[in-house]
């Protein structure tokens, strides 16, 4: 079987999910696309998941109300040994990047980190793979009987869920004790369109002066747009910003049809992680901003006189 | 009690990627160490100057140039290095049974190590170690103290932070905003040419990795390039709304 291990948020299940069943599905490895679920009160997830693929197992368990790696890892290789699993599929949130090493050791399998592309023909699995900070696309193989991947959020369709539904079956599990106390946690969760998802980003780097600036331009054209807002790191670490809305090697992937820079030089930290948008258009007053050289469309000036500039061109 | 900082040698993220023989060509260019690996070595020593008694050895596998990274390890204040040496490209997962066996022979209780490597782009080699030694681990995180056996600090998760305790041994990953990682100076550069940097072979870790790497390709879409002078803002604006509505179709 193809274990696909379900992502999911606030009781929904994650687009992630939706498109690793497509990855499963296209992998060429063979055995039923088996969901698996994980976590406390997610029957519904289970329902909403069970629609897209083969069978659904379930670990409905209290232990497992809160995510830990090690908890994680020990179930999922639990689950994907007793099923003979050929290919596990993880999410490439920053959990499924955190506890699929432990899997795939566990497993005595290799791992397939980020993958953008998954092709098995007999024992052997190909993939491809950003390097580098995302500026190469490196291939990999794998001819072990079996390999753990996750999957680079936004890259493979999304599956379509059918009306019928697949049949679920409780697991029991045997987890250990979990050993990290997590003792607080600070949600981030922006009420905004979420920046995987969006077809348009607006982001705004340190050029848009201070947070009420980014407010005044950044936040105005994405309303404008109906576009998700990013940040850079440098006023994410100034405080502007909250973390979740950070974009690059150490804050989120996106890949929107129209990524829009505001008042971002283009470190290649930053680039990492927008350089797959499909437009990319970018406001900054230096010419020698290295963000021009990856922009489609951009305009040399200031961001102060600019962004209003083009909301009132926008509303014409 | 001993920490291990694990240090990888990357290519300057300033300089520009070549491929030759279906992969990254490093010959010819500006190499450092992995900024992430420098908030690891940092933190080790800002721990140890909160008043623990630590002993800081960096830890580095990889072909014989590896070594300059190391000896910056030592130059920041690292108390001396061991270096694996092979010209064999590793994947986290193998690379994990290295760090790992060299953790037990060490007896370390906490190893510290880049949140992502800048070269593989992989987030993989802490969990890979920490599962290999069934501790526990925490990555990316943003604050750390340690009191006793005890570690706390706190870290981002899939959404937001959390605040975290755990008791010793742990790996850590470490990452941009934990610290601000100091520069050798030039005494401590002195100093470090007579710190121990071991060598050791791979052969006696018994690494075998699943992986083949097959070929690299720097895939550079060709970008438009049409930028407006924005002197005149609002024409610049009318003629980037047009480009944007008419020419590329992106927006309404
Ligand atoms: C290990 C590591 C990881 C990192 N991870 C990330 C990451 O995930 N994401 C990230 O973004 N960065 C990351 N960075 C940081 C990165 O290197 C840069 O420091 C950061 O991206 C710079 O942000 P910025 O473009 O907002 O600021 P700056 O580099 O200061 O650029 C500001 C730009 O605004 C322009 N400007 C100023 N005023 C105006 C105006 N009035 N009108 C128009 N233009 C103006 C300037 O010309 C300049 O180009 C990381 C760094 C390291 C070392």
């Amino acid at each position: 079987m193809i274990l696909v291990v379900v992502e999911y948020a606030n009781g929904k299940v994650s687009k992630s999910t939706w498109e690793m069943i497509t990855a499963a599905r296209e992998s060429g490895r063979e055995g039923p696309v088996t969901a698996l679920v994980l976590g406390s009160n997610i029957a519904a997830v289970a329902a909403e998941v069970a629609k897209a693929v083969d069978q659904v197992l379930v670990a409905d368990l209290p232990a497992l109300a809160q995510y830990d790696p090690e908890l994680w890892s020990a179930a999922v290789a639990q689950i994907a040994t007793e099923g003979e699993a050929s290919l596990v599929l993880l999410g490439g949130s920053r959990s499924g990047r955190e506890y699929s090493p432990r899997v795939a050791i566990k497993l005595d399998a290799p791992l397939l980190e980020d993958v953008i592309s998954l092709k098995a023909t007999g024992e052997t699995i190909t993939a491809q793979r950003y390097t580098f900070l995302a500026r190469v696309t490196e291939t990999i193989e794998s001819t072990a009987p079996i390999a753990v991947a996750t999957i680079k959020p936004g890259v493979f369709n999304a599956a379509t869920p059918k009306a019928e539904a697949a049949e679920q079956f409780d697991v029991d599990l045997s987890l250990p004790a979990p050993r990290l106390k997590v003792t607080g946690k600070t949600a981030e969760r922006s009420s905004r369109i979420s920046l995987s998802e969006a077809e348009i980003v607006v982001s705004g780097g340190r050029g848009v002066g201070s947070a009420e600036g980014f407010t005044q331009y950044v936040e105005a054209l994405a309303d404008q747009l109906g576009a998700a807002v990013g940040a850079t790191r440098a006023i994410v670490d100034a405080g502007w910003r909250p973390y979740s809305e950070q974009v690059g090697q150490t804050g989120k992937t996106v890949q929107p049809k129209t990524y829009i820079a505001i008042g971002i030089s283009g470190a290649v930290q930053h680039l990492s992680g927008m350089n797959k948008s499909k437009t990319i258009v970018a406001i900054n007053r230096d010419a020698e901003a290295p963000i021009f050289k990856i922009a489609d469309y951009g305009i040399i000036g200031d961001v102060t006189q600019l962004v209003p500039a083009i909301l009132t061109e926008l509303k014409k | 009690m001993r920490i291990l900082t694990y240090i990888r040698q990357v290519l300057d993220a300033e300089e520009s990627v070549h491929i030759a023989n279906n992969a990254v060509a490093l010959e010819n260019s500006k190499l450092v160490m992995d900024t992430m690996d420098e908030y690891g070595v940092e933190e080790a020593l800002r721990l140890r100057e909160s008043g623990i008694e630590a002993e800081i050895v960096a830890v580095a596998v990889g072909p014989a140039r590896v070594q300059d990274a190391l000896r910056t390890a030592l130059a920041m204040g690292a108390d001396r290095a061991i270096h694996v040496e092979t010209d064999i490209r590793l994947d986290a997962i193998a690379l994990s049974k290295v760090l790992a066996q060299l953790a037990k022979q060490e007896e370390a209780t906490l190893i510290l190590s880049g949140g992502q490597q800048a070269d593989w782009d992989s987030h993989a080699l802490a969990a890979a170690t920490a599962e290999r030694l069934n501790w526990p681990q925490v990555t990316w995180t943003s604050a750390l103290a340690l009191a006793g056996t005890i570690l706390t600090g706190k870290h981002d998760a899939d959404e937001g932070s959390e605040s975290f305790t755990l008791e010793l041994p742990v790996v850590v990953t470490t990452q941009q905003g934990l610290n601000e990682p100091r520069y050798p100076t030039l005494p401590n550069i002195m100093k470090s040419k007579k710190k121990e940097l071991r060598k050791e072979s791979l052969n006696q870790f018994d690494v075998t990795p699943k992986l083949n790497f097959v070929s690299a390709e720097i895939q550079v879409k060709n970008r438009l390039n049409k930028i407006l002078d924005g002197k005149d803002a609002p024409a610049a604006a009318a003629q980037l709304v047009d480009l944007l509505r008419n020419e590329a179709r992106v927006i309404a």
